[in-house]
């Protein structure tokens, strides 16, 4: 699902069209690089400044500078206790040292880390499983469309929601213990939210169902977009099936592999809505499953405004570094075939 | 394909692969769906009956529970999609015509920052807007602007993503020529953008109104600490609500009514565009 800037929820995952298989999607950066020919005595240049106006000033009204204050924020003690205001007062590092002198954030982030690996494990196994069959000329699988209708479903449902019925239904005298109980399986009902497995389970069950579909799309698109005709030379030299999954999809998938993971990385560290519903913002039982916005959360809710600005800065950096391999695959994506050097790229221009 | 030779022994092995296939998939479909069904059977059922047990035919006191729903002075339900689906229309129809128009004025125009724009463009695509929260909420407190619906729609003006999906879209569809042809006609620049570039980007449009709605409606984080007064309350903001309140006194036979109204609207809305929509996640992929 897009992020589509501020006030918008985090993007769990950039969509899938980000990434442009190599057969296509060299002209990106060509286009913005080109020098057009020179045009007749008018010159329109000036209209694109006027064109990407407001884009730039929303932007920096409501993103740049919000951030830049976030960021200044984070070097003053600044917060509420009852009806007093401390501060703000400036302490330089501070806040930095207090968030790692005691054992919440580093808690926190291992808490996101675990739940997010528990989602995304089973998520892209069996993304890839569904993706590969899906475009297997052999299977030749019937009734695709409404697999994947059904499939990706989950990741438009409003996760808020989602996990509010998973509370529901989960919950001690809720259907599922109800279901276990008729069946004979317990006589005392299950109190999962009050076991740590069975409520990190239950945050990577929702996580793994609202995205697998998304992924197996998005791997989908990456299978097609291989040259048929390497499969078809596969198959002549006698491949077999798992030979030409592990021999050629891989290998060639493996762009996009680095992207899909990469990109639910950033995701991950965004992990809000379902933990916060589900827990009802405790992160029960006994804070392993607070996620490291949630912590953010309850600064920002007790304005609490110097810790939040450090916790910020802290995930700004982490995302940061990661969103800056996904820039670089994307770049690396669009860049013209003829700047690069490596092999690769030359037998792309011998197809070209 | 397999040879006439070992041709038995080969068909029966596809054949017993495709079953697993489809016993994966109806695994996967259940899993999928069980829980919505579960969702729908109790919407449909009274409080006593819930409380009784599961059973999974459906129930007869839908209506009953909705109008009880919408009698609770606690849940101003039907303000809440009044304002959820004004604010997610709004910022669908910003978010899409002002990511157009910066795709058009980054693709058909040269100007000296042109390079620096877009690069910029997809460098700040992956920071997460809740990185910036603190800073946002502190803006909007001095503009006061707190508890209103601005913060939540005016700056989908500045969406990355779309911009960089329009762009894509733009650069597949549009050739300088067509601008140029306007111009000689006497169009304006942006006569020429709204009269003829828009009409022809109406599928990426439409994908993107989609998704921008969607992604509008089950947003959580920031409008739980923009919005404070109960008329003005968004969906998820109730959901969350809802969660919080005293969970045992309530009636269940509401309490899935409203998980219902949160998820069931754009649930039938995906049934008729789901093959449009699955086309759109893949749009840019796909097409070369």
């Amino acid at each position: 699902m897009p992020l589509t800037g501020r006030g918008f929820p985090p993007c769990q995952r950039l969509p899938a069209w980000l990434f442009k298989s190599n057969t296509g999607g060299e002209y990106y950066m060509e286009h913005i690089t080109a020098k057009s020919p020179k045009r007749k005595s008018v010159n329109y240049s000036r209209w694109g400044y006027l064109f990407i106006a407001p884009f730039f000033l929303v932007f920096t009204v409501f993103q740049f500078i919000p951030l830049v204050s976030t960021f200044y924020n984070s070097f003053f003690q600044n917060y509420r206790v009852g009806l007093m205001q401390i501060g703000p007062k400036f302490v330089g590092l501070a806040n930095y040292i207090a968030l790692f002198s005691n054992a919440d954030v580093p808690t926190y982030a291992l808490n996101t880390m675990i739940m997010w690996v528990l989602g995304f494990i089973p998520q892209i196994l069996v993304a890839l499983l569904l993706a590969v069959w899906f475009t297997s000329f052999r299977l030749k699988l019937k009734g695709q469309v409404f697999f994947k209708t059904v499939i990706y479903m989950p990741n438009l449902i409003m996760a808020a929601a989602f996990s509010m019925l998973f509370f529901t239904l989960f919950s001690d005298s809720g259907p599922v213990n109800m279901i276990l109980q008729s069946l004979g399986i317990t006589d005392t009902p299950y109190r999962f939210l009050t076991m740590t497995g069975a409520t990190r389970g239950l945050v990577a069950t929702m996580n793994f169902l609202m995205w697998f579909g998304n992924t197996t799309i998005l791997l989908m698109a990456g299978i097609m977009g291989i040259d048929p005709n390497l499969f078809e030379a596969a198959q002549i030299d006698g491949a077999k099936s798992h030979q030409m999954f592990f021999r050629v999809t891989l290998p060639l998938l493996l762009p996009i592999l680095v992207y899909v993971v990469i990109t639910a990385m950033i995701g991950g560290i965004q992990m809000f809505d379902v933990p916060q519903i589900l827990t009802n913002g405790g992160g029960t039982p006994n804070n392993t499953t607070m996620t490291l916005i949630m912590y953010l959360n309850k600064h920002l809710a007790s304005k609490n405004y110097g810790m939040a600005g450090a916790v910020s800065v802290l995930i700004f950096f982490a995302t940061a570094i990661l969103s800056f391999i996904v820039y670089k695959i994307l770049v690396a994506n669009y860049k013209p075939a003829s700047r690069h050097k490596d092999e690769k790229s030359k037998t792309k221009k011998v197809k070209v | 394909m397999s040879n006439k030779e070992a041709g038995t022994g080969a068909k029966a092995l596809l054949t017993f692969t495709r079953v697993l296939c489809y016993i994966f998939l109806i695994f996967l479909t259940i899993l999928c769906l069980f829980s919505f069904y579960i969702l729908i059977v109790n919407s449909t059922r009274a409080n006593s009956e819930i409380q009784k047990g599961f059973t999974l035919i459906p129930g007869k006191s839908f209506l009953t529970n909705f109008n009880k729903l919408i009698a609770n002075d606690n849940i101003p339900i039907l303000r809440a999609l009044g304002n959820s689906l004004f604010i997610s229309t709004l910022t669908a129809m910003l978010t899409t015509y002002f990511s157009a128009m910066t795709a058009f004025g980054l693709h058909i125009y040269n100007f000296k920052l042109k390079k620096f724009a877009f690069s910029f463009i997809l460098l700040i695509m992956m920071v997460p807007t809740q990185v910036s929260t603190l800073g946002f909420i502190q803006l909007i407190t001095k503009m006061g602007l707190m508890d209103t619906f601005y913060p939540l729609i005016i700056p989908s003006i500045a969406a990355p993503i779309v911009f960089f999906f329009m762009f894509q879209y733009l650069a597949s569809v549009l050739p300088q020529e067509i601008v140029e042809a306007a111009r000689v006609d006497g169009s304006n620049e942006f006569n020429t953008f709204n009269s003829i570039v828009l009409p022809i980007m109406k599928p990426a449009l439409a994908v993107q109104a989609i998704f921008s709605f969607v992604t509008s409606w089950n947003n959580y984080f920031v409008p739980a600490l923009v919005i404070d007064s109960k008329n003005n309350k968004t969906i998820p903001i109730l959901i969350a609500q809802l969660r919080s309140a005293d969970y045992m006194k309530f009636d269940l036979g509401q309490v899935y009514i409203m998980i219902c109204v949160a998820i069931i609207p754009l649930l039938i809305v995906y049934l008729f565009l789901s093959k449009f929509i699955i086309r759109g996640v893949t749009l840019g992929s796909v097409k070369g």
